[in-house]
């Protein structure tokens, strides 16, 4: 069975949902998306949802093809005042993908470089980071694992908390904070690491460790029982096509690579 | 009573230096006709507040903003907001960068007469660091620090609802009223541009008055309107501009301000109505499915 890198990346991070029971799960961006809807359609049927607009949903919306949010499987209103409700009490978990990682887990999607009046590249913003990290899970997915995005330093604007001592607030201990996994187009990581470092869980097939380390800014512990990403089901795969007939999947990872990788692809990297 | 006035009118109430809440959020159901009275008025130095938009782009772009006060700036399809992308590259403005859920407490807390309201967002990242003016406090009542997050008290807000009466009870019919009741509660003067005006009669129905968010003694301005939140979205009436957005951003990267103004600002809301195809094709853009 064949799949590509993209389908086994999301199959990857459906798990991160599989004990979450009855949280509000959101992932942004197609993918990220595309792997919280799987993980309701398998592994956590108890998850909530949202239609990315104002309603909670008994089912996942398909990512592609949806002409009309009418006739959805609508459970409640759920406007974004509402969401802040629902993210304060801690009953969410955010699969989101930062534009920069530090070694504590510290994201950044607001800007690059320059100064806070003048930045080098304005990006998103802060939006809900700051937030969402304080009050609830988070995992994170990175589409290419570089270290422009796993950087040496701080992030350049430190928009979540992470496991940083030297910003650890009064009365907080890092069990406050609790950032799951991180899902790359080379491995599975999680903080799991003494001092809550990133250590990697599992490599894609064909990925070295030696490949993952030369592509991250900070050091690694790696897991005693180091594992392969597992390949994605065929059930996996069918859902996947159901969630998103339009194939936007094979669009959203630069020549759509296969989950594994061929031989001599692997010796020129 | 009667609270309609043109746009012309109700812009005359904000003056340099103010500080203007604007509801909405990225593309959706801003009040985009109000926002370009105010480009077309001598206004400057405003404080902005906003979950933006282009309504942040094409003010800061016009050079009428001293400050901004974000979350984000987006088109969600296009995710970085170009005009406000170059304005902050630039160093052109100052800014206040918050999260989300902060702009709801700062609003909230102003709503409510409350000098800030305690929270923990914000904690161990650079929104403490980067705003000075926003204090980490002790609570009488655990061990913890708390962000103290500031009232964002408003002189003026500018809202887009669907329709309204002449009395100012408005009704928003979209899925989501977003922050509005907020920003409406949060300003000494709303005023709320509106695609339709209804008689009074209209809120009879239990399910429209539902869809009411705030009493009509926060409203100050009736602007009636139609098309007006173009080129954003007045859901159920009609879907925000994908084609007139990018444009915009072609303006903004090739000419900046001055480019897209000449195109398309025009001396009144008839004129830019013409200049992007006329009403109807406005009032017959479809809603966007996700």
């Amino acid at each position: 069975m064949t799949y590509s890198l993209a389908e086994l990346m999301v199959c990857a991070a459906s798990r991160v949902f599989d004990n979450d029971g009855e949280v509000l799960a959101t992932g942004i961006g197609l993918l990220p998306r595309l792997a919280a809807s799987l993980a309701m359609r398998t592994t956590n049927p108890d998850m909530m949802m949202t239609d990315s607009q104002s309603f909670m949903l008994s089912a996942p919306n398909p990512v592609s093809g949806m002409t009309s949010h009418m006739g959805q499987a609508n459970e409640n209103w759920m406007g974004f005042a509402r969401i802040f409700d629902n993210v304060w009490s801690g009953h969410r978990h955010a699969l989101v993908g930062p534009s920069q990682i530090d070694r504590y887990g510290q994201t950044n999607i607001s800007a690059l470089g320059g100064s806070h009046q003048s930045p080098k590249v304005q990006l998103l913003g802060v939006r809900g980071f700051p937030g969402n990290s304080i009050s609830h899970a988070n995992s994170f997915f990175v589409p290419s694992h570089s270290k422009r995005v796993f950087v040496e330093a701080e992030c350049d604007v430190v928009c979540s908390i992470g496991y940083n001592p030297a910003r650890l607030p009064k009365g907080y201990t890092f069990d406050d904070i609790d950032i799951r996994r991180v899902i790359t187009n080379l491995c599975v990581m999680d903080f799991g690491g003494p001092d809550r470092q990133a250590r990697v869980l599992s490599l894609h097939p064909g990925v070295s460790l030696e490949e993952v380390r030369d592509n991250t800014g900070f050091d690694l512990a790696v897991a005693v029982d180091l594992a392969e990403t597992a390949a994605p089901t065929a059930e996996q795969l069918a859902i996947l096509a159901e969630l998103d007939p339009k194939d936007l999947r094979a669009r959203q990872l630069k020549d759509n690579p296969p989950g594994v990788r061929p031989t001599q692809q692997e010796t020129s990297v | 009573m009667d609270k309609r006035v043109s746009a012309t009118e109700a812009i005359t109430h904000i003056k340099s230096g103010m500080t203007v809440g604007i509801g909405g959020w990225g593309p959706r159901r801003k009040p985009m006709a109000l926002v370009r009275e105010l480009l077309r008025s001598d206004v400057k130095d405003l404080t902005v507040v906003a979950y933006g938009g282009a309504d942040v782009g094409l003010l800061c772009a016009a050079g009428k903003v001293r400050k901004v006060v974000f979350a984000f700036v987006s088109l969600d399809f296009m995710p970085l907001e170009p005009a406000f992308r170059l304005a902050r590259q630039n160093g052109a403005i100052e800014v206040m960068e918050i999260d989300e859920g902060m702009m709801l407490l700062g609003l909230r807390a102003a709503a409510w007469g409350c000098p800030y309201i305690p929270t923990r967002v914000g904690l161990g990242t650079d929104v403490i660091r980067n705003n000075p003016d926003i204090k980490v406090i002790d609570s009488p009542y655990d061990d913890r620090e708390w962000v103290a997050m500031p009232a964002l008290n408003l002189d003026v807000s500018l809202i887009h609802a669907t329709r309204a009466d002449q009395r100012g009870v408005c009704e928003i019919a979209s899925p989501d009223h977003y922050m509005d009741d907020l920003f409406a509660r949060a300003a000494k003067h709303t005023i709320v541009s509106v695609d339709e005006i209804v008689d009074s009669k209209h809120f009879s129905d239990r399910d429209v008055a539902r869809r009411v968010y705030w009493e009509r003694c926060e409203t100050q301005a009736v602007v009636h309107v139609p098309g007006g939140a173009h080129p954003s979205s007045s859901d159920p009436l009609y879907g925000f501009d994908v084609g007139h957005f990018k444009r915009y951003g072609e303006c903004i990267a090739e000419g900046g301000y001055d480019a897209y103004a000449d195109q398309y600002l025009g001396e009144d809301e008839a004129s830019y109505q013409s200049a992007v195809g006329g009403l109807t094709t406005i009032q017959t853009l479809p809603i966007p499915a996700y």
